[in-house]
């Protein structure tokens, strides 16, 4: 019954879209009020009956309904019940209702809270809107439908892959998804201020938010699912290169982007034209992030429900936005209107280096993603692009944007003078070269990289932070006063950017000095590793909620004291498969990561990893998050607001 | 049931358990181990999805890695040790793209798209400064001076 509840649910939804795509833009085109009114309510509809259809999918997953065809497929009596939740979309089927849930829920949050918009921007969003909806509701009821039946009903189902039987199934994908399908918003916006013909900062002012919206919870998924890797996969490493994490990280890099040139069209109203191509560009790259996963064109870890036929249809969204946007663009972007005019050295100018930064690292991720198929194709040759070489093409242009950082939040808005921004940097310059000085002894003339790394870090965590420190220094007789009055956007650029440094500590960190050693281990022998003595003291049968598991018990003697690690590999027999748990010692100077492997007459296989300062990888990533969501809880007050606002970060005049 | 199995069978593949070299294979020459260890990062195992023969568990890793440190035990260079993987497996085993005539946007594309970019920007950025934009040409001086002398202004 609940099946056929949400199968009726998507159908009205998908009838709701279509009046959506129809009725705002029409009504905006003759100015009729009452049509611009109905696509509101038609969103906002439209996502009351999504929520309907994916808690009805929620719902069968929870009670282990197995007449419902994709319960069956991923979910077992066993499991616990927040994976039984979180398998809902753990699946290609459930997981694209995800997705149409979340640009549901955009459009209708969009349609609620967009009162102060002009109508008829409005209206032409939440037209485009219902198009992009149309399309994935459609995609999700002719070639991945959830709610199918199965009869008769299997009385056990098959049991979710164990891993992803973990709580980072429960954040990653949504949060992954918000952050894709956010960037939705900004590319209807962008559409809408094409047919519209109007670019300015009230604009600017409207979506920034919601590319902030998009990005916090992207940036946070991405860190995420990297934190997921090194624990799960038990073999400890943090990022692949994988296509789908390249897939992610496309549209994040983008993204990075979109929200610094938007700063520039609000304040400013430059980089218009600009900005609006990221705003297509980034969500297009979102939708290539879809298709990579669905289509199986890329083999990867993630390449589950591989189907052509969805491959082409998603193909087929991907071209028809992509193409359409993109000639939409180069029919209506040459008319734009052109803002203020700035010096190179600027903020703006400053801005636009940023932006060709991470176009350019955009363009190294495309590129090593896309070049093996496009080489196979018309070479017939298989080519393979790893880690090598991301290290001499992507890392060579991030270095450069990770040390111009600092400058950004320092530059005047307009115009500046060389000689006082190197003045104001004076203080971060001393950090990096302290940290140099007291690195270079440790590492030798050969770690010059891993002593230009922490230069770097320091650079950014002081070059950040510096910006409250002066400001709150400059008004030290009130600094109770000083520090109320912050703006919020000013706290998160500190955290955000900050956050950057933190990440670059870590990457050095585990690149310059991680280790491992194998060996054969049985109980009671003993290992000397990276300064620590590992000795094995058991290794034993236990039994878990849906898995049997051998653990090993280790005790580690090391410089930070004596502690326990219990490493277990696990059987799920219903999945039949099997999973490492690895045992994994965390702390701020570095990880211990011990996993065990197979059986052999010499004991059992350990292998061991010492990952130093790798925990501020994430540490970092996600203060970049928490970093947007400051500035996005300052701007949300200031959204929609008639008065102009003040300048975000106003830079302390230099003495 | 098919596309099931075929999953599971993917599954298996790519999240078999851990990482992989197994002790026995190991070279009892730290150094040469140190070298092999290194190498077979760069490598790919070409029947998994996307991982080095350092990390994987299929068997044909396995069967390069034992390779690859008979090489480097017969006195092989690292180059020429890749170089007889690559014979034999395609440069699909490398995870380093070789450079090639139809690998040159791949490996210099990033660095068009910098300076392509850079360009656009400097051209930008010309017709938007104020200096550029508000500098008089030398007859509009002429004209101002003209101005500046003329009756009407004093």
């Amino acid at each position: 019954m609940l099946a056929e509840v949400g199968q009726f649910a998507l159908i009205l939804a998908l009838l709701l879209s279509l009046v959506q795509a129809v009725a705002p833009l029409w009504g905006a085109q003759r100015g009729d009020g009452v049509l611009m009114a109905v696509g509101r309510h038609a969103a906002l509809l439209q996502a009351i009956f999504v929520a309907l259809a994916f808690g009805c999918l929620a719902w069968s997953y929870v009670t282990c309904d197995f007449s419902v065809a994709l319960v069956a497929q991923h979910s077992h009596t066993t499991q616990p019940v927040a994976y039984r939740f979180a398998a809902t979309w753990g699946s290609h089927e459930g997981s694209m209702l995800l997705w149409v849930l979340i640009l549901a829920i955009y459009g209708g949050g969009v349609a609620a809270f967009g009162g102060t918009l002009r109508e008829t921007l409005q209206a032409r969003v939440l037209g485009v809107q219902g198009v992009l909806a149309a399309a994935f509701l459609g995609f999700l009821l002719f070639t991945s439908n959830p709610f199918l039946r199965l009869s008769p009903a299997p009385v056990e189902g098959t049991e979710l892959n164990p891993l992803l039987q973990d709580p980072g199934l429960v954040f990653h994908p949504p949060l992954l998804y918000l952050g894709y399908v956010g960037f939705s918003v900004a590319f209807c916006f962008a559409v809408a201020a094409l047919i519209e013909g109007r670019v300015d900062a009230a604009w600017a002012r409207w979506v920034r938010p919601w590319v902030l919206a998009a990005w916090i919870p992207l940036t946070a998924g991405i860190t995420l699912g990297s934190a997921w890797a090194y624990y799960e996969l038990g073999w400890g490493g943090w990022w692949f290169w994988d296509p789908v994490e390249n897939a992610s990280l496309m549209p994040w890099l983008l993204g990075t982007a979109l929200l610094h040139s938007a700063l520039v069209l609000e304040r400013r109203g430059a980089l218009a034209s600009w900005t609006i191509l990221l705003a297509i560009l980034t969500f297009s790259l979102s939708l290539v992030g879809t298709f990579l996963v669905r289509s199986g064109i890329l083999t990867s870890v993630h390449a589950f429900a591989v189907d052509p036929k969805r491959g082409v249809y998603i193909l087929g969204i991907l071209a028809a936005t992509t193409g359409l946007s993109l000639a939409l663009y180069g029919w209506r972007a040459p008319g734009l209107r052109s803002g203020a005019l700035f010096q190179p050295l600027s903020r703006e100018g400053g801005i636009t280096l940023n932006n060709l930064f991470l176009t350019a690292l955009t363009a190294t991720v495309f590129l090593g993603t896309f070049s093996p198929v496009f080489i196979e194709m018309v070479n017939n040759d298989k080519i393979s692009v790893g880690p090598p070489y991301y290290a001499r093409t992507f890392a060579p242009l991030a270095i450069p944007l990770l040390a111009l950082v600092v400058f950004g939040p320092m530059l005047n808005w307009k115009r500046d003078e060389a000689r006082k921004i190197l003045a104001r940097v004076r203080l971060p310059a001393i950090a990096a070269g302290l940290a140099l000085l007291v690195a270079l002894p440790f590492v030798g003339l050969k770690g010059v990289g891993t002593a230009g790394g922490l230069a770097l870090a320091a650079w950014l965590i002081a070059g950040s932070v510096m910006i409250l420190g002066r400001r709150w220094w400059s008004g030290r007789a009130y600094l109770g006063r000083a520090i109320r009055t912050t703006p919020r956007s000013i706290v998160g650029l500190v955290v955000a950017h900050a956050g950057l440094g933190l990440l670059t500590l870590g990457i050095t960190g585990v690149t310059a000095w991680d280790s491992d050693k194998v060996l054969n281990m049985k109980v009671g022998d003993s290992v000397a590793f990276a300064g620590r003595t590992v000795t094995m003291t058991g290794y034993e049968l236990v039994e878990g909620v849906n898995y049997q598991a051998k653990q090993a018990r280790f005790s580690i003697k090391g410089p930070t004291g004596a502690y326990e690690l219990r490493s277990e590999k696990r059987w799920f027999p219903s999945a039949q498969s099997q999973t490492t748990e690895a045992g994994i010692r965390v702390g701020p100077l570095g990880n211990l990561y011990v996993s065990v492997g197979e059986e052999s007459e010499a004991g059992v296989i350990v292998r061991m990893w010492n990952h130093p300062l790798i925990i501020w990888i994430w540490i970092g990533g996600f203060a970049m998050s928490i970093g947007g969501a400051i500035s996005l809880s300052d701007r949300r007050v200031r959204v929609g607001a008639a008065v102009k606002t003040q300048p975000l970060a106003q830079p302390v005049a230099a003495e | 049931m098919r596309r099931f199995l075929s999953l599971a069978l993917a599954f298996a593949l790519v999240a078999g358990p851990a990482a992989a070299v197994n002790p026995d294979e190991q070279l009892p020459d730290p150094a040469l181990e140190a070298r092999a260890h290194k190498l077979s990062k760069e490598l790919r195992c070409v029947v998994c999805q996307n991982q080095s023969i350092d990390d994987s568990d299929a068997a044909l890793a396995r069967d390069l890695r034992i390779i690859l440190r008979e090489r480097i035990s017969a006195g092989d260079t690292d180059a020429q040790a890749v170089d007889y993987l690559v014979a034999r497996y395609g440069s699909f085993v490398q995870l380093k793209p070789p450079m090639r005539l139809d690998t040159l946007a791949l490996w210099f594309g990033p660095l068009a798209v910098l300076l392509v970019g850079g360009i656009g920007a400097v051209v930008y950025m010309r017709g938007r400064s104020p200096a550029k934009a508000g500098a008089l040409t030398a007859e509009e001086e002429a004209e101002l001076a003209e101005m500046l002398d003329s009756d009407e202004v004093r």
